[in-house]
C-alpha cells in the first residue's frame, strides 16, 4: 500500500508541476514582458489565461503536503526541518504571488498595477526555483531519516540544487509559453500567439540545455539517482526527451495543441523520471518509502480521499477547464463601468 | 549598560525558536481566521441575494450579488494563500509533532483538500461565469461554495479538536505510532461541537461583518434600497445564528468542564478544586495563585457546569495538576479575560439581534433608529473580536500541550534559530497584507459607487433584465476620472 501512495504522492507532484507549474511560467513572461506600454498585451492575455485557474491549481501544493505529512510523518519532519529556508521562502512568496495577482487584477491606476505586478512576477520566478531546489536537494541526498535537520543551506543551495531549481524556472516557462501560444489563439490574439510562440521554442532549447547539464551534475553529485535515470528510468526519461523534442517539433511548425499535449508530458516525464530514478528511497539511500510509511488505517485513508477526489473534485475540475477553454468564464462579474482600467494615469 | 542588557536579552530570545514559534502561528492563524468566515459564509450571502435577484427580476440585488462575488473573490484569494501558509507552518515551526502525530492529526486534512478543491473550483466557475452562464445554471454554481465552505471547516476543526481530545491511534513503547483508526481521529470525541461552534461563527460573523458595511452606508446617508437589502440579507443570517451559538457554546463549554478540567480552570479562574465556585467577571490571578479584582458571582460557575448539582458541582482547580502541566499565570489571565470578552461581546450581539427580530416581527421592518445603526456598524469588529477571543480560549487553554496530555508545544518545535527572522518577515508581510486588502476592497467599493451601474449591454443574464438597461445607460453618462 506504501507503493501506490508514494505513487499517488509522484502523480500530485507532477500534476502541480504541470498545472501549477504554467501558472508560475506565466509569471516569468509576465515579469520579462517589458515596460507598461510595450508589456500590456501579453500581460492581459497572461491574467485572462490563469485568472480563474490559478487558486485550484494551487490545491495540489496542499495536497502534496497533506499526503506527505500523513503517509510519511518522520521524513516530512526531516525535509521540513532541513529544508527550512527554501520554503518558508516559497511561502512568503506563495502569499505575495496569490495575493498581487488577484490585487492586480481589480486596482485600476497604473501605479498600484505596477507594484502588484512587480511582485507577482518576482515571486513566480522565487517560487520554482525554490520548489525545484527542494527536490535537487532530497534527490541528492541532503536530507537525513528521523526526523533530523541536515545542513540549512547547503541542502538547497548545492550544484543538483541549483540546477534543478533553475530547471523548474525555465520548464515553468517553457509549460507557460506552450499553453499561451494556444490560449492567445483561442482568444484570438494572433500576434500574441505568434509572440508566445517564439518564447517558447527559446525556452524548450533552454531547458534541454539545463536537462543536459543536470544529467552530468547528477552524474557527479547524486549518483544513486543518475544510476536509476540510466537503468530502472531509462523508458520514462526517454519518453520524456520524445515528448519534449516532439513539441518542440510541433511549435516549429506552428500546431499548438498537439504541442501542448507533448509538452504536459514531457515536464511530467521529468517528474515521474525522477521518482522512478530515487526508487526504492523516499530520502535517497537513507530512508526507503516502506520503511517511511506511516501505519495502514492512515493510507488506507488517504486512498479512500483520493478516491473520493476522483469523484467529486476530478469532475469539477473538468468543468471548469472546459468552461474556461470555451470562454464561458470571461471574466469576473461583469464589467462594472468603474472597474476599467486607467492607462494614462489617474 | 542597559542597552547591551537588552541586545543580550534579545539574543537570547532570539536563539530560543518555542516563543517565535508559537508566536508566528498564533499571528498567522490569527489572520487567517478573519478571513474563513468570509469564506464560508459569504457565499451563502450571495446566493440569497442571487436567487431573490432571478425570482423576483430584483435589479438592487443582482447587483448586489454580483459585487460581493468581486470582493468574495479577493477575499477568497487572500484567504487560499494564508491558508497554504499554515499548511507550510505545520512542518515549518512543529516538525517533531508531524513527525510523531502526522499519520493520525494530517488525517482530516484530507478530507479538508478535498473540499479546498471543490471550493476553489466552484468560486471560479461562479464568480468568471455571470455574463456568460443561463441564471439558473449559475446559481446552481454556487451552491457547491457554500456545502464545501462548511465541510471544509469542518475538517479542519476535527483536526482542531484532535489535538484537545486525542483519539484513533495506538503507540508503542518507542513512541511511534503503530496503528491509526481513521473515524476515531476523525469524529473525535471534542469534534461535533468544535466544529458547530466554528462553523455557526463563521455565519455570524461573515453576517456582521458585511452588515456593518452597509449600516456603515446609511449612517452616511446611502439609505437606498441596495443598501438596505445588502444589510438586511446579512444582518439577518447573522441575528439568526447569535442564539443558536449560544447554546452550542454552552454545551461545549459543559464537555471542556468533563473532558479539559484544566483549560475549564483557567476559564473560570479556579486556583484551587472546590464547589460552590462564583463565576469570576474580570479579575486575573496573582502568582501566589489567589485571585484579585473582578466581581464574584456566588456559585454561577458551579452551577453553570452542571445544572442538575447547582452550587454543590465541584470544578477541578488548577493546582490539581503540576505547575508544568497547566498553563502559566500569565496564559490563566489570558484565557480568562479573552472568555470574558468572548461571552460579553456575544451576549450583547445577542441582545442586539434580539432588537432586530423584535422589530421585524411588530413592524415589519428593520430598526430605523440611528442608534441601531451605529451599533451595528460596530459589529463586524466586535464579531471578529469575539471569535479571536473565542480561540484564545481553546488555544491558550489547551497550554501547555500541543497534544493534550501527551505531547508538550515546546517538545514540538522546531530547532531552527531562525524562527524570530521568519516572524518578523511574516509579520510585515501580513501587516502589509491586511492593510492592502482593506485598501483594495474600499477602492472597489468608491469605484462602484462612483460608477453607480453596470456599463451597458453588460448586464448579467443578458438583455433579460429590461430595469437594468434603463439604469445602465444614465451610468454610462457619468465621466471615469
Amino acid at each position: 500500500m506504501s507503493t501506490t501512495i508514494a505513487v499517488v504522492l509522484l502523480l500530485a507532484l507532477a500534476a502541480y508541476a504541470v498545472f501549477g507549474g504554467a501558472d508560475f511560467g506565466a509569471g516569468f513572461w509576465d515579469l520579462t514582458a517589458g515596460g507598461s506600454q510595450r508589456g500590456a498585451q501579453p500581460r492581459a492575455v497572461i491574467e485572462r489565461s490563469i485568472g480563474p485557474v490559478w487558486e485550484a491549481n494551487h490545491v495540489w501544493l496542499i495536497f502534496i503536503f497533506v499526503v506527505t505529512w500523513s503517509a510519511f510523518p518522520s521524513a516530512y519532519a526531516s525535509i521540513m526541518l532541513t529544508m527550512f529556508v527554501p520554503f518558508t521562502l516559497a511561502a512568503l512568496g506563495i502569499v505575495l504571488r496569490g495575493a498581487s495577482f488577484a490585487f492586480r487584477k481589480v486596482v485600476v491606476t497604473l501605479r498600484s498595477r505596477r507594484i502588484f505586478g512587480g511582485a507577482f512576477a518576482l515571486s513566480s520566478v522565487l517560487v520554482p526555483f525554490c520548489m525545484g531546489a527542494i527536490a535537487g536537494g532530497i534527490a541528492s541526498g541532503h536530507v537525513p531519516s528521523g526526523g533530523k535537520a541536515g545542513d540549512p543551506i547547503d541542502s538547497w543551495l548545492n550544484p543538483v540544487s541549483l540546477v534543478t531549481g533553475i530547471l523548474a524556472v525555465v520548464a515553468a516557462a517553457y509549460l507557460a509559453a506552450v499553453y499561451l501560444v494556444w490560449d492567445s489563439r483561442h482568444f484570438r490574439e494572433y500576434a500574441m500567439g505568434e509572440y508566445f510562440r517564439r518564447r517558447a521554442v527559446a525556452s524548450a532549447v533552454a531547458a534541454a540545455v539545463v536537462a543536459v547539464v543536470g544529467l552530468f551534475v547528477l552524474n557527479a553529485k547524486a549518483s544513486h539517482v543518475f544510476d536509476g535515470l540510466t537503468s530502472r528510468a531509462l523508458p520514462s526519461a526517454i519518453l520524456s526527451v520524445v515528448c519534449g523534442v516532439g513539441a518542440l517539433v510541433l511549435l516549429m511548425r506552428y500546431a499548438a495543441r498537439g504541442a501542448r499535449v507533448l509538452a504536459v508530458l514531457a515536464v511530467a516525464g521529468i517528474i515521474v523520471s525522477w521518482g522512478i530514478a530515487q526508487w526504492p528511497f523516499l530520502l535517497p539511500e537513507s530512508l526507503t518509502v516502506s520503511a517511511a510509511a506511516a501505519p495502514s488505517g492512515t493510507l488506507l485513508t488517504l486512498l479512500v480521499a483520493v478516491g473520493l477526489a476522483l469523484l467529486i473534485v476530478v469532475p469539477g475540475f473538468v468543468l471548469l477547464y472546459v468552461l474556461h477553454q470555451r470562454t464561458l468564464l470571461p471574466e469576473e462579474g461583469t464589467e462594472d463601468i468603474g472597474d476599467r482600467p486607467i492607462i494614462t494615469g489617474g | 549598560m542597559i542597552v547591551s542588557e537588552t541586545v543580550t536579552l534579545a539574543v537570547a530570545a532570539a536563539v530560543n525558536p518555542v516563543p517565535w514559534a508559537r508566536a508566528q502561528m498564533a499571528f498567522t492563524l490569527a489572520f487567517h481566521i478573519i478571513l474563513v468566515p468570509l469564506g464560508v459564509s459569504w457565499a451563502f450571502m450571495t446566493l440569497i441575494a442571487n436567487y431573490r435577484a432571478i425570482k423576483r427580476g430584483d435589479h438592487d440585488a443582482l447587483v448586489l450579488a454580483q459585487r460581493w462575488s468581486k470582493y468574495m473573490a479577493v477575499t477568497f484569494a487572500v484567504g487560499a494563500v494564508t491558508g497554504t501558509v499554515l499548511s507550510f507552518e505545520f512542518g515549518l515551526l512543529w516538525p517533531r509533532f508531524m513527525g510523531i502525530y502526522g499519520d493520525a492529526f494530517g488525517i482530516p486534512f484530507a478530507f479538508e483538500g478535498l473540499f479546498f478543491f471543490t471550493e476553489a473550483i466552484f468560486v471560479a466557475i461562479y464568480i468568471f461565469g455571470w455574463r456568460r452562464l443561463k441564471p439558473w445554471t449559475h446559481f446552481w454554481t454556487g451552491v457547491p461554495i457554500v456545502i464545501a465552505g462548511v465541510f471544509g471547516a469542518i475538517s479542519v476543526v476535527a483536526a482542531n479538536a484532535w489535538m484537545n481530545a486525542p483519539a484513533g491511534f495506538t503507540m508503542n513503547a518507542n513512541g511511534e505510532i503503530t496503528k491509526v483508526e481513521p473515524l476515531e481521529v476523525i469524529f473525535n470525541d471534542a469534534m461535533p461541537l468544535q466544529a458547530a461552534h466554528m462553523v455557526i461563527a463563521a455565519y455570524l460573523v461573515g453576517g456582521f461583518l458585511v452588515a456593518s458595511v452597509y449600516a456603515t452606508g446609511m449612517l452616511r446617508g446611502r439609505n437606498d434600497r441596495y443598501h438596505r437589502i445588502g444589510f438586511t440579507i446579512a444582518f439577518t443570517v447573522a441575528a439568526i445564528m447569535t442564539p443558536i451559538q449560544m447554546g452550542v457554546g454552552d454545551a461545549l463549554a459543559r464537555w471542556v468542564y468533563a473532558n479539559q478540567p484544566v483549560k475549564f480552570a483557567a476559564i473560570e479562574l479556579v486556583p484551587t478544586t472546590a464547589s460552590d465556585v462564583p463565576e469570576t467577571l474580570l479579575g486575573r490571578l496573582t502568582a501566589a495563585g489567589t485571585i484579585s479584582g473582578g466581581i464574584p458571582i456566588p456559585g454561577l460557575a458551579s452551577w453553570l457546569s452542571d445544572p442538575a448539582t447547582g452550587k454543590s458541582t465541584v470544578v477541578q482547580g488548577l493546582d490539581s495538576v503540576p505547575v508544568d502541566q497547566r498553563p502559566t499565570v500569565r496564559e490563566t489571565d489570558t484565557v480568562h479575560l479573552a472568555w470574558d470578552v468572548m461571552v460579553g461581546l456575544g451576549t450583547a450581539l445577542f441582545l442586539l439581534s434580539v432588537w432586530y427580530g423584535v422589530t421585524w416581527l411588530v413592524r415589519h421592518r428593520m430598526p430605523k433608529s440611528r442608534w441601531f445603526l451605529r451599533i451595528a456598524a460596530c459589529t463586524g469588529v466586535l464579531a471578529v473580536i469575539t471569535m479571536e477571543a473565542g480561540w484564545i480560549v481553546t488555544e491558550v487553554g489547551r497550554q501547555p500541550w500541543i497534544v493534550y496530555n501527551r505531547m508538550k508545544v515546546e517538545q514540538a518545535a522546531t530547532a531552527n534559530s531562525g524562527v524570530w527572522i521568519t516572524f518578523l518577515a511574516v509579520f510585515v508581510l501580513y501587516a502589509a497584507l491586511g492593510v492592502t486588502t482593506i485598501l483594495v476592497l474600499r477602492g472597489m467599493s468608491r469605484r462602484f459607487r462612483r460608477a453607480g451601474g453596470f456599463v451597458e449591454g453588460d448586464t448579467p443574464y443578458g438583455p433579460t433584465e429590461p430595469a437594468a438597461a434603463g439604469e445602465a445607460s444614465e451610468a454610462v453618462e457619468e465621466p471615469t476620472p
